[in-house]
This record gives structure tokens, sequence and C-alpha cells, in this order.
């Protein structure tokens, strides 16, 4: 039996960006074309995700080519889940941005790009292959390069220069951490270089690999100390683009450092608890960062760095408690972020600025609006019994049953720090009174925009907010497919045996 | 040759490395371009050396008898310098629009981004 | 550039070049060759040209702009990719005919995939290359 429908989630948005690059001038038949392709991608993905949900792992071989010689797609419960997860954001932000990405940029293919964008996503999610998962980061980082550049705006070619060095070194430090480990065990195949790890005598140079890989993925998720390029490039972008960047990119790392460190380095005490210290101390950075913000979206890409560290922290300890909150984060944090960046705009086309002290008195304004922003914005911080409280609370007892102290200290200062950010942003942008200033009142174009329109922009928000109030209802069920995923993270095994079945 | 090509390996990786810490953009970009290269390299040395034929079993027998060369690491390389073909194409484009956006070459007068 | 012998040469070069670039296409399966490389020669053919008799006349000469080469090879690759799965084997299985065809050999889905990828990688490299010398 062929899991033919594994390959689905990959193919359809490349699909779409054909289609969509024949009407390469005409960016209103894009528009719709780009609305379609994300749904039906959603549509396949969770086909995936209902499937992998049950337990199983499902193995496609492109090309025929058994494993470990063939590229090989591989579905398990947490690739399910994320590849239906990306999807989702990715149809939200294609809703927004069909609504605010203009015409200029949309003439320089905005929409297909954004679609190559979800084919690495999901690519990388379901790749079994370590070789396999560098290129869909490569198909992941050359279209995000050329939708933070768009536009080709002053900020946002100073952000692009950090963004595009530092993730460019980021991939060559992955291809030698890639190639020291073939050199050493003679695979790609994640399965197959499980197993011979633990019959390697080389255990010092298979942990230098394992620190490139480290430092590799660390980049790319913004772990402590390598996160100086997000702040600097995550707010220059239209508000769709920061929203799928922050939302995903970030968590492609987070997700590659799961995969390949639950099926390939754990075991080593001292990548464990390099893990967590560096988990910490991006949890307080990220999060002291917030605090002395004034432009809304570099508070929030500041939240990012500070709660990576909550997912790294989770992967560090390693014990079961410890990866269902760490998983049930990433879950949480993929809608919060895409949802929190996306508020971000709407603030900015109500008021013309993305600064604090320009903005002020949306609840006056808008009180139904503001609402639907605070249980957003609060589901980020992790209220009870919003989406964020309950995996801070499985973390909490992971560390507490662990008898962590500092990464209790940790995760409580983060939380506190995140909860007086999101307050600062609640207390300038809705309450205080707004400063209006006549040219930052020209760029506000909210009340120029017909019903239509607003309905457009809203949606995706609306959307996005109900799925976080779902994962905070259904909390116990998202519980327990979580635990599903650390028990099959926490023993190889199970992964190798679906690869590679031994005979 | 294998003592030759890890000393050349060495070298690209530090002059690449002394080069991305330079202030000016173009440096920076020769210098993720040798990065680049030093990292195809590695893969090669590491795939093993030897001069072999093409893995293809002939019709008439089972397995393979002759030395082969190990297809991989070359499959792997070409991937490599493929797609580093269109990233360094896109990098000297953005190193273009941004030195006539900003009017310098230097990074440190890059951080207006950087600013609170 | 603007001397007459490459004028001329380049008149010349270019039909060969491009007959060269189809011929790596073709061997390319078992033997060194291939799409990525067919068509990086077949760029160079374009760009040759257009170095002798300026960017105009060779844009002139493609009809087409080189950007609309992407698609089209992308959607070549992408159904000789998805054709085996209507045989219900995995996403690009490569399907060979039996009898081998006299000029081109043995067809197969594999064919028509570098065929794609030639394609884009003209279309790409020329895009990337007419815009760098657009832009004075």
């Amino acid at each position: 039996m062929i899991s033919h429908f594994l390959i689905w989630p990959i193919l359809l948005p490349l699909l779409s960006a054909i289609v969509m690059m024949f009407f390469w001038s005409k960016p209103r038949e894009q528009r719709v074309i780009s609305v379609v392709g994300h749904f039906f991608t959603l549509i396949s993905a969770i086909f995936v995700a209902t499937r992998t949900m049950k337990g199983d792992i499902y193995t496609l071989f492109a090309g025929n080519w058994e494993a470990p010689y063939g590229i090989v797609f591989v579905g398990d419960a947490l690739s399910g889940a994320l590849v239906a997860l990306a999807s989702f954001s990715a149809l939200a932000v294609s809703i927004f941005s069909a609504g605010s990405i203009g015409n200029g940029r949309a003439s320089f293919g905005f929409f297909p790009i954004l679609q190559f964008l979800l084919m690495g996503l999901n690519g990388s999610f379901l790749a079994g292959d370590l070789f396999n998962l560098y290129v869909w980061f490569e198909v992941i980082i050359i279209s995000s390069f050329v939708l933070i550049t768009l536009g080709s705006e002053k900020a946002q070619l100073e952000g692009a220069m950090k963004y595009v060095t530092m993730n460019l070194l980021a991939s060559i430090i992955f291809l030698t951490g890639i190639a020291m480990l073939y050199g050493l065990l003679g695979s790609l195949n994640l399965a197959d270089l499980s197993r011979r790890i633990a019959e390697s005598p080389d255990i010092g140079l298979i942990n230098t690999a394992a620190v490139l890989l480290l430092v590799g993925f660390g980049i790319k998720s913004a772990l402590f100390p390598m996160y100086f390029w997000l702040p600097a490039s995550y707010h220059t972008p239209p508000a769709a683009v920061s929203a799928i960047f922050g939302g995903l990119l970030t968590k492609v790392g987070v997700y590659a450092m799961f995969r390949v460190f639950s099926l390939l380095f754990i075991d080593d005490p001292f990548i464990r608890k390099t893990i967590i210290i560096l988990a910490i101390l991006s949890m307080i950075a990220g999060a002291l960062g917030a605090m002395v913000q004034e432009n809304i979206r570099k508070i929030f890409s500041y939240l990012i760095i500070s709660h990576i560290g909550f997912m790294f922290a989770g992967l560090g300890l390693f014990t079961e408690l410890a990866i269902i909150g760490a998983i049930f984060y990433l879950f949480h944090d993929i809608i919060a972020k895409t949802n929190a960046f996306l508020i971000s705009g709407i603030i900015y086309k109500i008021r013309g600025s993305f600064r604090l002290e320009n903005i002020g008195g949306l609840y006056n304004q808008f009180p139904y609006v503001s609402i639907l922003f605070a249980l957003a914005l609060f589901s980020l911080v992790g209220t009870p019994p919003l989406s964020g409280f309950w995996p801070k609370l499985y973390l909490l007892q992971g560390a507490f049953a662990d008898l962590n102290a500092w990464m209790m200290f940790g995760i409580l200062l983060a939380s506190l720090l995140t909860l007086l950010a999101v307050v600062k942003i609640w207390i300038a942008a809705f309450w205080k009174k707004p400063q209006v200033r006549k040219e930052i009142q020209e760029r506000a174009v909210w009340h120029t925009l017909d019903q239509q329109h607003k309905i457009i922009l809203l949606t995706p928000i609306i959307m996005l907010t109900l799925a976080s109030l779902l994962l905070a209802f259904y909390s116990s069920e998202v519980g327990s497919l979580a635990a599903l995923i650390a028990q099959q993270l926490s023993d190889p095994r199970i992964y190798i045996e679906a690869v590679i079945p031994t005979p | 040759m294998e003592i030759l090509l890890a000393v050349t390996i060495g070298l690209l990786y530090a002059a690449g490395i002394f080069l991305i810490l330079r202030r000016s953009m173009v440096r920076l970009i020769i210098g993720l371009i040798l990065l680049g290269n030093g990292a195809n390299l590695l893969i090669f040395l590491l795939g093993r050396i030897s001069k072999g034929k093409p893995p293809i079993i002939p019709e008439d027998s089972k397995v393979f008898t002759d030395l082969y060369a190990d297809p991989i690491p070359q499959a792997l390389i070409l991937t490599a310098i493929v797609i580093s073909f269109g990233l360094q194409a896109y990098a000297i484009i953005l190193v273009k629009r941004a030195y006539r956006v900003t009017k310098t070459d230097d990074l440190e007068e890059m951080i207006t981004t950087d600013e609170l | 550039m603007n001397t007459i012998i490459l004028k001329t040469a380049s008149k010349y070069l270019l039909p060969l070049l491009l007959l060269f670039s189809v011929f790596i296409l073709l061997r390319g399966h078992y033997l060194p060759g291939g799409g990525f490389v067919g068509g990086l020669v077949a760029a160079i053919a374009f760009v040759l040209h257009a170095f002798a008799n300026g960017l105009p006349e060779t844009q002139r000469l493609m009809r087409i702009h080189p950007g609309f080469l992407m698609p089209v090879g992308l959607a070549i690759a992408f159904l000789s990719g998805i054709f085996p799965m209507l045989f219900d084997l995995p996403f690009m299985t490569g399907m060979w005919k039996k009898d081998p065809i006299p000029v081109i050999g043995s067809l197969g889905s594999a064919l028509f995939f570098d065929i794609g990828v030639y394609l884009v990688v003209i279309g790409s490299s020329l895009t990337i290359l007419f815009t760098i010398s657009e832009t004075k």
C-alpha cells in the first residue's frame, strides 16, 4: 500500500504556484488562485493529519527507491499535525494578503512565492532524510528572501541584509554538519543514521556534528545568542509577510531540532545541558528585549525569541511531560504568533503606524474588534484558560518533576515579562488617548476601505482566534495528541521500524 | 590528495569567515561564497575520494564487483551547487539594490532597523 | 561589445550552441549531461548573442519573455512527476517505454523531467542575467 496522500501537501502549493505564474501580470486572478490553492492544500494536510493522529507512521518512497537508498517522506503524528497547522496559518495569511498586498508587490510574484514558501514548509515537515531537509530549508529561505525584500524599501533592504547573511551562514553550517555525519556514518536517511549512531565509536566527532546542527538550527529558530537578526528584520516587510515568518519560519528550526535531536543525539548529557541553558537564556533575553521596545512588531519579534526558549526547554528536559508541553506550545505558538502579526497589520491600517506612541484609543473606536484582539493577545501570554496556559502548565510540571529550579524560574519570569509586554501594548494601543500626527494620519487607510475589504482583512484573525480558542477548549485532546507525539519521539525504534522494517 | 584538499578546505573556511567579519557588503558576499564552496569540497572529501567506475551494475551480473565511486556525495554537491547558484545570484542583486538605496557599502551604517 | 568578429560569429554560434545544448540534454540520463547543464549552455548561447548584438536584439529574437519558460518547464516537470501516480506508483518513479526510439534513445518520464528542468534553467538564468544587465 503506497501512501500517495503524503505528497499532496507539497505538490498542491507547487501546482497553484505554477498556475499563478501563467497569470503573471494579473494580480486579481492571482489573489483568487492563491486562496483556493491554500484551501485545497489545507484539505490535503488535514487528511494527512487525521491519518497520522491515530498513531501510525506512513512512508512514501519517492521514485520507488527504498529507504535508506532513496528519498523518503515520512508522516508521523508530529509531521502530520504541523503540516495541518502550517497550511492553516498559510491560508489565513493568504486571505489577509489578498486584501492587503498591493498590485505592485503582486506583479513581482508575491503570491506564487507565498506558495513556494508553504511547499518548503510542508516538505521539511515530511522529509525523512537529512539532505532532503536541507533542500527544503533552502526552498524556504530563498522564498523568504524574496518575500522580505519585495518592495525594496530602505528598512526592508537593511533588514534583509542581516536576515540573508545569517540564514545563508546557518545553511552552510548545517551543510557542514551533514558532510561530517555522512563522512562518519555513510548515510543520510534519518532512520538509518539513528541506527548507525547507536553503534558508532566516534562519539566525539558525532557530537561535533551535533553542535554544528545545533548552531545551524539555532540560528534559524532564533535561539539565544543567535537571535539578533530576527528583531532587526521581521518588522520591515508588510504585515502579512511578518505573520507567516513569525508564525512558521522559526518553528521549522524548532521542528528540525526535535526531529534530529530526538532521533540522533539526545542521549548525550552535554548536548542536553547545552540546550537547557540556551533555552533558559533565550526565554529571559527575549522577554527583556520585548519590554524595552516601542514598536509593536518588534515587541512581537522579541516575544518569538522568548517563546522559542519554551520549546527548546522541553527538548532539553526530554521527559514525557516536558515534550508534551513543548509540542503543545509549538502548536499554540504557530497560531498565536501568526495572529499577533496580522493584528499589528490591522492596527497599522487603522492608525498608520506601528509605534506605540502614535496609536491609541482603539477600544473607544472599535470595541468589538478590540475584544477580538484581546483574546488573541492574551492567549499569547497564556492567561488561563486561553491556549497559551496549558502548555506552560505541562512544561512547569516537567521542570518540577525534574527538580530543575532554574528552568522553573525562567519559565515563570518569561511568562511574567510577556504579560507585562502585552499589557504595555494593550494600555498604549487600546486605552491611551491617541496622539494625532498629520504625516502618520495619511498612512491610515482603514476608514477609506469598503465593508467587503474590511471583512476580508478581519476573517483570518477571526479564524486564527477561533483556532486558538479551540486549542484551549480541547486542551485535553490536544494534550493526548502531544502525548502520542512524545511517545513517538522518545522511542526512535518506532520511527526506524516504520521507515526501514527489519526483515 | 586528501591532505591537499583538507588544507584547501581549511583555507576556504578561514578566508570565508575572515571576509564575513568585514564591514563591507561585497566582502561579506564573497565570504559567503567561499564558505559555501568550502562546504561542498568538504562533502566531496568526506565521501571518500576514489577513482572508480560509475555505480551501474552491468546487465549480465547481479552484484557490482569493480571499484565504484560513491554517487551520493556527487549528487549532494551538485544539488548544493545549484542551490548556491540561485542564492548567490539573489545575494548579489540584493547588495546592488541595498547599495543603491542606502548609498553605502559599510554595514555599520545600516543600523536603522536596530533602533528602538 | 561592438566587434564585427563577435557579431558574425554569434550569428552562427547561437544555433550551434542551442543544438549542442539539446544534445547534452538528451544524453543526460546515463552519461554526464542533463537538463541543468543543457539549460545553462542554452542560456549562455543567448547571453553571447546579447553581448554581441545588444540586449534588445536578443529579446526580439526570443519573441517571448524568458520568464515565461519557468512556469512551462515547471509544469512539464510536475506532470512527469505525478504521471506514475496514475499507475499507483510513488511520485517521480521512472517509467520507461520498452523499445528505444531512434536519436532520443529510450524514452522515459525522467526525460520529461529533464526537459522541464532545461526550460526552467534557461528561463531563470536568462531572467537573472537580463535583469542584471538592464538596470545600469
